[in-house]
């Protein structure tokens, strides 16, 4: 193991790279470029043995990521934003053909008007997709969750592509120092490329025929047992990937500061960091808040959140994007799973913040869970949704 | 098998289908016309076999060309392309198979 | 067996009777070719077009190789992916193909097709032209000739067709040819000749439709021999930087040579609206084309 200081950009590539990727098919787009630069350095220089797929646009860097992982190489590309939207019509072809890949996708506010700075609505609109959807905090878990993306996609449980989120600039361009395991330890725990059929002419296959309805049914309805399954699948990679590399993150959420909490956050992404500094002063002015941060976005984390959140005093769920007409994706995603175990819910809060790119600090969240909590325990409730500006 | 990777068959519904005949069902159904070949004036040439778009006729090297009337949808490109002059096209009424 | 030539001997294990094209389809007629040349050794990738009709539904399809099928825009883009997967497995024995029609190529495809030419990527592209969409009803397409009716031109389209071929030779891609489904040896020796160049490759292959151009399914072959008879389509390779001209077009050359436009327009019902100044503007693109055909000539 050794510590490298890496942007998180550079640690998904750094991963990618570890994973001994075959192919990579990309297109540049801010913020997502200095991964596919990366790659390409990596490549051109040796030390990468992968062909790279330098495409005209993002509909054919998943087209062309697509086509070699069918040929039985693992294959990565990289995306943010419009790019994403892009290639939205092949998002969904490629887990409905349950072909397994890794995507990073480095999120970035959709226009108009133009804006490269963070917010998550690019990454939210995927979530009826089929894929697999991480989203990491930090440097380390972008390099972490892009090695196990690979896993959790291969496993013959899941066998759908693996998305991995990570916040423009202030995760994708920002440094921390980054534990590198061992290639060696790496290719043992990784082990060899996974997938359900290939087409390389070895077998006369035809993948995506015409079908009717009725066929049709069945491999959408297992699209999602597959995802379904992949609920224990995201929770044994990180058993393992603890196990062999000496890190776990909590599977698909962490807990921070929970075990006593009464008050709860519940968010995802690199600004969790300043939920969990805002929770440190937060306690100690005598609040009892907790952190819940969402890893994994799809399978939505049902159980786990029930389990930390139902004797909640109060749940304040803070996201970078709505669903216009209705509230924040994450909230409603909890909402509705919470109602699988429970018919009684705790008091839930929606607080919109930080779209466009707005600075959100640990001063903020402080104030957002202030105002929650002090409007609680007066016995009042406050508005279940509100849009926060942080200035 | 394939180098690089591990084939695993997966235990859900993938759409991944296999070549198979009469896909469409029997498709000699279709037809409204139907090629007769008249053996005796076939020069066993191949034409009508390299045209036929439903891979229905076959021309064997002793006795010439033989109609495959289950899948023949009756196009008549085959009586088109003879240069023997050998296939009529002709009503299913008349000369049901 | 071994007394049956080499075409029809290849082709007939390739499509499988009872597939779900209309009759007299062309589409077919070429596919047998393709697995003339390859055998099952063959991976095509189909996007969204008749083709992906005429294989017929899951779980059974008409056609003895690999199929993928694929989004409109993208057969040249996955095929690069498949392509490459293939090659960094070391996997030689298999021939990538991706088999689109004029829409999926000329107009949705143009920039995928593009970007895979430009990057070389080692395939062969075959587009199948049938002169419009067809499978969806017979709209109009940029490779639709001036003149022709269409469900979208209902009066006659106005804008002559694209030459996607010249498009490709503009790109420098390594091999370009054009073939018609009247001659499947001459297909076949191209298909042949594509597969032994590393490197992107593209085959026109002209493929009448006989619901879509309004005439009588019997007369698929007659027709595509038409277009080449009156210099309509021209047979050529395209390597090495010039352009040699296939046999059945060598001999139209000179243009005394070739049969009237109107033989080959007169037995399609979608050209039974054209007024003479029409019939002028198609005689002067054919005429265009062949002047452009001779500058690059070796």
């Amino acid at each position: 193991m050794v510590l490298k200081s890496l942007t998180g950009n550079h640690a998904v590539a750094l991963a990618v790279k570890m994973a001994r990727v075959n192919v990579v098919a990309a297109y540049p787009i801010t913020p997502q470029t200095t991964i596919v630069e990366k790659l390409a350095e990596y490549i051109d220089g040796g030390e990468l043995d992968a062909v790279m797929i330098r495409v005209e646009s993002e509909h054919s860097a998943l087209a062309a990521a697509y086509g070699s992982a069918l040929a039985g190489a693992r294959a990565f590309t990289a995306t943010s934003s419009h790019g994403l939207l892009y290639m939205y019509e092949w998002v969904n072809w490629v887990s409905r053909a349950r072909v397994p890949l890794v995507m990073a996708v480095v999120t970035r506010t959709m226009g108009p008007p133009w804006n490269i700075w963070t917010d998550h609505s690019d990454y939210y609109e995927q979530r009826d997709t089929g894929w697999i959807q991480g989203f990491a905090m930090d440097a380390q878990e972008a390099f972490d969750m892009t090695l196990q993306a690979f896993k959790i996609s291969e496993d013959p449980r899941v066998f759908l592509p693996a998305m991995v989120g990570l916040d423009a600039f202030i995760l994708s361009h920002t440094s921390m120092p980054v534990e590198v395991p061992e290639q060696e330890l790496v290719d043992e725990w990784l082990g060899a490329r996974t997938q359900g059929f290939v087409i390389d002419g070895s077998e006369a296959l035809i993948h995506g025929a015409l079908s009717p309805p009725e066929y049709t049914e069945g491999f959408i309805e297992d699209v999602g047992k597959a995802m379904e399954e992949a609920v224990e699948v995201v929770r044994e990679v990180d058993h393992s990937f603890g196990r062999t590399f000496g890190r776990s993150h909590g599977g698909l959420v962490e807990l921070y500061k929970c075990s006593d909490a009464k008050y709860h956050i519940v968010l995802m992404g690199a600004w969790a960091g300043d939920a969990m500094e805002a929770v440190d002063a937060l306690r100690e002015q005598g609040y009892s808040i907790g952190v819940v941060r969402v890893r994994y976005t799809r399978p939505f984390p049902g159980e786990e959140l029930y389990k930390a959140l139902s004797s909640s005093k109060g749940v304040i769920v803070v996201e970078r994007g709505v669903s216009f007409g209705s509230m924040g994706p994450v909230f409603l995603d909890l909402a509705g799973n919470m109602l699988k175990y429970s018919r009684k819910l705790p008091y839930m809060r929606n607080v919109i913040a930080g779209v466009g790119g707005v600075n959100v600090t640990y001063k903020d969240f402080e104030y957002i869970a202030k105002e929650t909590i002090n409007y609680l325990e007066s016995g009042e409730e406050p508005s279940v949704i509100a849009w926060y500006h942080a200035r | 098998m394939s180098k690089l990777i591990r084939v695993v068959k997966s235990h859900h519904r993938i759409p991944i289908a296999k070549p198979s005949i009469g896909v469409s069902g029997k498709t000699g159904t279709w037809r409204w016309i139907k090629p007769v070949v008249d053996l005796s004036k076939c020069t066993k040439c191949y034409q009508c076999e390299i045209y036929c778009p439903d891979n229905s006729i076959l021309v064997e090297p002793l006795k010439g060309a033989i109609v495959n009337y289950d899948y023949c949808k009756g196009c008549g490109i085959c009586a088109e392309v003879c240069p023997a002059k050998a296939i009529n096209m002709v009503e299913e009424e008349q000369h049901g198979s | 067996m071994s007394s049956i030539p080499i075409l029809p001997r290849h082709m007939r294990n390739t499509v499988l009777p009872g597939h779900a094209a209309c009759h007299g389809c062309p589409i077919p007629i070429g596919l047998k070719v393709v697995g003339a040349a390859f055998g099952d050794k063959v991976i095509l990738v189909v996007p969204a077009c008749c083709t992906s009709v005429v294989l017929g539904m899951h779980p059974g399809t008409a056609f003895n190789g690999s199929v993928v099928h694929v989004a409109f825009a993208s057969a040249a883009a996955v095929a690069s992916g498949i392509s490459a997967g293939l090659s960094k497995r070391g996997v030689r024995d298999v021939q990538v193909i991706a088999w689109a029609g004029d829409g999926g190529t000329a107009d949705i495809g143009m920039a995928s097709l593009s970007g895979a030419v430009e990057r070389n990527d080692d395939f062969i592209y075959v587009m199948y032209d049938n002169e419009a969409y067809m499978n969806t009803g017979i709209q109009r397409s940029s490779a639709t000739p001036a003149g022709a009716w269409t469900t979208t031109t209902p009066l006659g389209k106005k804008e002559p067709k694209k030459d996607v071929a010249k498009i490709l030779i503009a790109h420098g891609a390594p091999y370009v040819a054009t073939a018609s489904i009247a001659y499947p040896h001459d297909f076949y020796s191209k298909l042949k000749k594509a597969a032994g160049i590393r490197g992107f490759k593209f085959i026109y292959l002209h493929a009448p439709c006989p619901v879509g151009w309004r005439f009588d399914p019997s007369l698929t072959v007659n027709i595509a021999k038409l277009a080449v008879e009156t210099g309509m389509v021209i047979l050529y390779e395209y390597y090495d930087g010039g352009i040699r001209l296939s046999g059945p077009s060598r001999p139209l050359l000179d243009k005394s040579k070739r049969k009237p436009i109107a033989e080959y327009l007169k037995h399609q019902g979608r050209f039974r609206g054209i007024n003479e100044g029409e019939l002028r503007s198609l005689e002067s693109y054919v005429d265009s084309s062949w002047e452009w055909v001779k500058k690059f000539m070796q």
